[in-house]
């Protein structure tokens, strides 16, 4: 059997003190293709912002297994990206290579065919010297994916990537996501689109800040659970009493 | 023409003194203005020259008119202020413009009742307008020094910075790296604007800064362009300023930025990502 590659021990993340994911105990292995789902303001982002690091934990652990958190590729729901400046979409897209070319070293001959590559994947050749401030949204989402792409990780992360984009490009980017899991890596995604996540997930993990099921798609996705899943109450309650769980 | 031009450079040796430091501080300073308008700080190098005037005055008062004194106290002072904002920035929920005001503020205040102890409102001047035509070689070489280590510094953090810049979230996500471009992109600032105010005094070391920077942005779409562009605007708006001064018996700290204001306005106007040429390419869109 596959080995565990990221487990969520008795998590608890939040934001002053409240928590937007409570007691949450899941284990993802190592390969799998896991969408998070729930409704707005059950913890999706949230856990994928304590996965990288960016958020602490206010109880519990996340464990990576064989892997740093600096080998996480993360796509956040909204980048802090400039959109205005001056920078071509190539040196963007290059960024992914971090890992390889760190402050100093050169892409190399290698590193140029990877990145040409890259952006030939995402349907983006020709755009190599365009300012990134020219693209669309559609397009700007495509030069993330090949930055993702360049960034060779065994663990990506990815937070609503279909918002708002056209259905070719949603098609495109889906097959990349494909693509990564034949190539056994592991993937997490947040969605709204449940069809979606049916015809392209095997496992799903719901969530309401309490995890309501996990597993299986078509099990986890039943009627009942989505029902328990609507009731959360989105607000924090500012007289809650401190949990002794 | 020669008499013009080049005669007073030949003639006088403070001419000469001046120019080399203006060159230094093209070098040094301006390419820190390109990356502060590029982080939308443009407004953050004038709170810093402020927040030097207590570490300088300081320095005055324990040493006289020491170079050496005064840039220490005025180092102490802004590095002081850059990091206590950027820590109250990352800690608490203030933005770290406010906490940069209100730093700034209090280290201003401190500043100008330490003068007013002491000093009369002339070396007050001194500090705030700056001796670019009475560099002593003191001067030179610290002004040199501070260009030189600008320049390997910034070679040295060139590529987290622009992606510190350009997409912190990103740096962070795969490096440790951020908060050692953030601060030490805030420390060459902070050792530039106590070079430039000995050149151009507080105020005025600024400008040299951010105009040619901002300048330069309405002819480029690209980072390393943007610095070529920002460090050739400034030295030629030193030497034309200095000339300037010297021709029309102008303070010579004005003369300049006045010389890298006028050259931003004409790019304001002319360059292609200007507004002239921005209306005119309007009219005429392509195919495709």
């Amino acid at each position: 059997m596959d080995s565990t590659i990221l487990q969520f021990v008795n998590l608890t993340l939040g934001y002053d003190r409240h928590p937007a994911v409570h007691h949450l105990d899941y284990a993802i292995r190592a390969g799998a293709l896991v969408a998070v789902v729930g409704p707005n303001g059950a913890g999706k982002s949230t856990l994928l912002k304590g996965t990288v690091g960016s958020l602490t934990p206010l109880g519990g652990e996340i464990r990576l297994t064989g892997i740093e958190v600096s080998d996480i590729a993360y796509l956040p729901q909204q980048s802090e990206i400039d959109q205005g400046f001056p920078i071509s979409v190539f040196d963007m897209v290059a960024m992914g290579l971090w890992r390889k070319t760190r402050a100093f070293r050169r892409f190399g001959r290698e590193g140029y065919r990877k990145i040409g590559e890259a952006l030939d994947t995402v349907g983006l050749s020709g755009f190599e010297k365009r300012p990134i401030g020219t693209l669309s949204g559609g397009q700007m989402q495509r030069a993330l994916f090949a930055r993702l792409l360049l960034q060779d990780a065994r663990l990506i992360l990815l937070d609503e990537p279909f918002t708002s984009i056209d259905s070719a490009t949603v098609r495109d980017l889906k097959g990349l996501i494909r693509r990564w899991h034949e190539e056994r890596r592991t993937v997490v995604a947040v969605l709204h689109d449940l069809d979606q996540v049916r015809t392209e997930f095997p496992e799903t993990l719901l969530l309401a800040r309490e995890q309501i099921a996990a597993g299986p798609t078509e099990h986890v996705l039943s009627p009942a659970n989505l029902d328990q899943a609507r009731r959360l109450t989105e607000a924090f309650d500012e007289g809650a009493a401190v949990c002794e769980r | 023409m020669y008499d013009a031009i080049i005669a007073p450079f030949v003639e006088f040796s403070f001419m000469r003194r001046a120019l080399v430091g203006c060159l230094a501080l093209s070098l040094g300073a301006t390419p820190i203005g390109v990356f502060l308008t590029l982080r939308r700080m443009s407004l953050t190098g004038d709170a810093m020259a402020h927040a030097i005037l207590p570490g300088a005055a300081l320095g005055y008062l324990v040493a006289g008119l020491s170079l050496g004194a005064m840039t220490l106290g005025g180092v102490i002072a802004g590095v002081t202020v850059a990091l206590l904002s950027g820590l109250v920035a990352r800690t608490t929920v203030a933005r770290e413009d406010s906490s940069l005001a209100a730093f700034y503020l209090i280290s201003l205040a401190v500043g100008v009742v330490i003068v007013s102890t002491r000093g009369s409102n002339v070396d007050l001047l001194h500090i705030l307008f700056g001796t670019v035509l009475a560099l002593n070689d003191a001067a030179i070489f610290l002004v040199a020094g501070i260009a030189t280590v600008t320049l390997f510094g910034l070679a040295f953090i060139y590529r987290p910075l622009v992606m510190e810049c350009f997409d912190p979230g990103f740096l962070r996500s795969v490096s440790s790296l951020s908060p050692v471009a953030h601060y030490s992109f805030l420390v060459l600032a902070v050792l530039n604007l106590v070079g430039g105010f000995h050149a151009l005094g507080t105020l005025m070391a600024v400008g040299i800064m951010i105009l040619p920077a901002a300048a330069a942005r309405f002819w480029t779409r690209d980072v390393t362009p943007l610095l070529a562009i920002g460090m050739t605007a400034a030295f030629l708006g030193g030497f034309v300023g200095l000339l300037l001064s010297y021709h029309a018996s102008l303070p010579s700290g004005p003369a300049i930025i006045l010389t890298a204001g006028v050259f931003y306005l004409f790019s304001l106007t002319f360059g292609p990502d200007g507004v002239i040429m921005t209306r005119l390419r309007s009219h005429h869109h392509l195919e495709a």
